[in-house]
């Protein structure tokens, strides 16, 4: 156990209704770290990092948060977190300025008037702060709330799809924001389906039905998988991927725009079975694996435990 | 380390002004407050009729002379009879009352006129359906002092010495049930105790099932709030919106209903402060048992209703069944409803409430208990 982990946890584990729906999950974020959290919905990132705020309690597992034990130092933790939930949860009848003033209190936070202030001059809503919470646009909701999650300082947030319907340039700014408060060393767990997102962080998780199939850098898990990938083009590649799909060592064929990617984990096998196809009109050329084919394939490949 | 676990009021206050805010936001939820109590006055103190009059009444006569005219007239003056059906025989009277189609049968003995002017005071059975016992006492009560003045014209000469007391009939009622009289100086007094149980349960049971429904339950909780803080901080200012609401009870009865206040207002207040408490914190208990705000409701209607019908509110107490007074006696209307009652109309002190106060604090005091040990302090 290092000083310098803001996350250090071992074999987390939580059932709802007998289903473990953590089961046995271990990991280790280092201070001023953007973690990235990936796994299809309902594999349990959320309920994760519920955890790991005191919100629900584990049924197994055990270690710290912020050198604070996770079991029986929640309160504390609660102090040095911010936690920003997957759904809006502020209160939409109260204005941007009481929505901060009310959280502020919460935390007890100093000075609280000028903190509250400075933050709505931050986020550059001077001048809207009496607007209801409820009639912002989801960009600036999900501002609102990053804002508010930061008035009391923490040293580790947590952020759970922070930028779910959020548009591409609001997107841009949330992570270069995210990437500067990191430069002063706050820590991040973000969860997300975006790969690109997945791709500005430091490192990242994959967790599917419960468990953690991968964990690294983007290289790391890339190289991990071990997956080979071919390219093709030409007409009627819909066809194509019905005759491929299915084939031993050809667990993948998924269309990404023009082409259709065939990932396989076995590439013997995978070069075999697309042998018969590879003459005109279609084109093939191998291509490094993207996170995106990783994350397939894991997913595709992991055992689905709520299945009966 | 601990810091955080010790109470707040700085956090509290910061919850008090927060539910304040969403109040005032919140334009129906407000009107309701204020609305309940003004419709209800309304209904109970004005639509709803407890001196009714025009009763429909049921004759028997054994006896037919002139002055079973004069008896029957001087009923109708009162004007709370209307004869509308002449019987054969007691049975079928009393079918007539059973069936509530009328509400009194009225019995003229066999030699009625020759009795009368006998001087030997004829006895008139007079049966009540005294299911509604404010509706039947006034009516019987207005009998008497009308016989006597009825009877004057025809006792005249001779026969003057006849209209001397104890009167020249012999009234005997029966009443169909336990009636204890029931006037509307004992409802509106009884409204308050109503309208504040109905209002504030239902508004605190409210107030936690509507952050779990809006998804704000997951982020209050990851703040690090006490529970304490949260139910007390929820609770607070609606005390006030039940001073607003016992303020228009209060004002109604003394200026609409002229209702007598014979006791000490500043105690009834102090008592009402208690009574609000009991009933905040047992829709805070409901709020956190509840999964959504439909389950709050149903669960406010659950205790609304036994604290209507078996708190004396609507029937005599003391005319339930024992079971009845049993839940009854767990109900804090029950106790309210003799407070405000005994300080209002009979001018009652501390000492003589004193009974039916440590119960209510009792059960605020549990039920503040219960709400605080169940509130969750996680998602589970």
């Amino acid at each position: 156990m290092s000083d310098d982990l803001a996350i250090d946890v071992r074999g987390m584990t939580k059932r709802f209704g007998g289903r473990a729906v953590v089961d046995d999950i271990s990991l280790q974020v280092k201070a001023g770290e953007i973690y990235g959290f990936l796994g299809p919905n309902g594999s349990g990132k959320t309920t994760f990092i519920r955890m790991l705020c005191g919100l629900l309690r584990p049924d197994a597992g055990s270690g710290t948060c912020l050198q604070l034990d996770v079991i029986t130092q929640s309160e504390e933790i609660k102090r040095h977190v911010g936690y920003m939930t997957q759904k809006f949860s502020f209160w939409e009848d109260l204005s941007i300025q009481e929505n901060l003033d009310f959280v502020a209190r919460m935390y007890g936070v100093k000075q609280r008037k000028d903190v509250v202030r400075n933050s709505i001059e931050r986020l550059g809503l001077a001048g809207r702060e009496r607007q209801l919470a409820g009639q912002l646009s989801g960009g600036w909701k999900q501002r609102l709330a990053l804002a508010a999650c930061l008035l009391h300082q923490p040293k580790l947030l947590l952020l759970d799809e922070p930028t779910a319907g959020v548009d591409p340039k609001a997107r841009r700014d949330f992570w270069e924001h995210i990437h500067q408060l990191a430069d002063e060393g706050l820590t991040f767990l973000i969860t997300t389906h975006y790969m690109d997102e997945a791709e500005r962080c430091h490192r990242l998780a994959y967790i599917a039905y419960g468990k953690l199939l991968a964990h690294g850098t983007v290289a790391d898990v890339i190289n991990h998988v071990g997956l080979t990938t071919w390219a093709v083009t030409g007409p009627d590649l819909i066809k194509l991927a019905a005759q491929l799909r299915g084939q031993p060592g050809i667990p993948q064929a998924v269309a990404f725009g023009a082409a259709l990617h065939v990932s396989g984990d076995d590439q013997p096998a995978l070069e075999n079975a697309i042998a018969p196809h590879r003459h005109p009109p279609f084109t093939w050329s191998q291509i490094p694996s993207g996170l995106e084919d990783v994350f397939i394939h894991l997913m595709d490949s992991s055992k689905d435990n709520f299945k009966p | 380390m601990t810091r955080s676990s010790h109470f707040s009021f700085e956090r509290l206050r910061g919850i008090i002004a927060k539910e304040f805010t969403q109040m005032r936001r919140d334009r129906l939820t407000f009107a309701m407050m204020l609305g309940i109590p003004l419709l209800q006055l309304v209904l109970f103190g004005f639509a709803i009729n407890s001196d009714p009059r025009h009763l429909p009444a049921a004759v028997l006569f054994a006896d037919s002379g002139p002055q079973v005219r004069t008896f029957l007239q001087a009923m109708k003056n009162t004007t709370y009879y209307k004869f509308v059906r002449e019987v054969k025989s007691v049975q079928e009277g009393r079918e007539l009352l059973a069936r509530g189609e009328v509400q009194f049968l009225i019995n003229i003995p066999q030699n009625f006129t020759r009795d009368l002017l006998r001087g030997d005071r004829p006895a008139v059975l007079i049966e009540a359906d005294a299911t509604d016992p404010s509706a039947t006492g006034l009516a019987l009560g207005s009998l008497n002092a009308q016989l006597d003045s009825a009877f004057r014209n025809d006792f005249k000469g001779p026969l003057e010495y006849l209209g001397r007391t104890p009167g020249p009939i012999d009234l005997r009622v029966h009443a169909q049930y336990n009636p204890e009289s029931n006037t509307q100086f004992n409802i509106v007094p009884g409204l308050m105790g109503v309208i504040l149980t109905m209002t504030m349960i239902m508004i605190t049971g409210l107030a936690i099932t509507r952050e779990k429904e809006r998804g704000t339950m997951e982020n209050l909780l990851s703040m690090p709030t006490r529970p304490s803080e949260v139910l007390i901080g929820k609770i607070a200012p609606y005390i006030l919106i039940g001073y607003v609401q016992v303020g228009v009870i209060l004002g109604a009865a003394r200026f609409i209903f002229h209702v007598p206040m014979h006791g000490s207002i500043p105690l009834l207040l102090a008592v009402a402060l208690v009574f609000i408490a009991a009933n905040l914190a047992m829709g805070i208990t409901f709020s956190t048992v509840a999964k959504n705000q439909l389950q709050a409701m149903q669960m406010t209607f659950f205790v609304f209703l036994p604290s209507i019908l078996l708190s004396g509110f609507m029937f005599p107490f003391r005319g339930m069944p024992s079971w009845a007074q049993t839940v009854g006696e767990f109900l804090p209307l029950t106790h309210f409803l003799r407070i405000v009652r005994g300080i209002l109309l009979k001018g009652n002190g501390l000492h003589e409430i004193i009974p039916d106060l440590w119960p209510i604090a009792l059960f605020a005091l549990v039920m503040l208990t219960i709400g605080i040990k169940r509130y969750r302090q996680t998602l589970d």
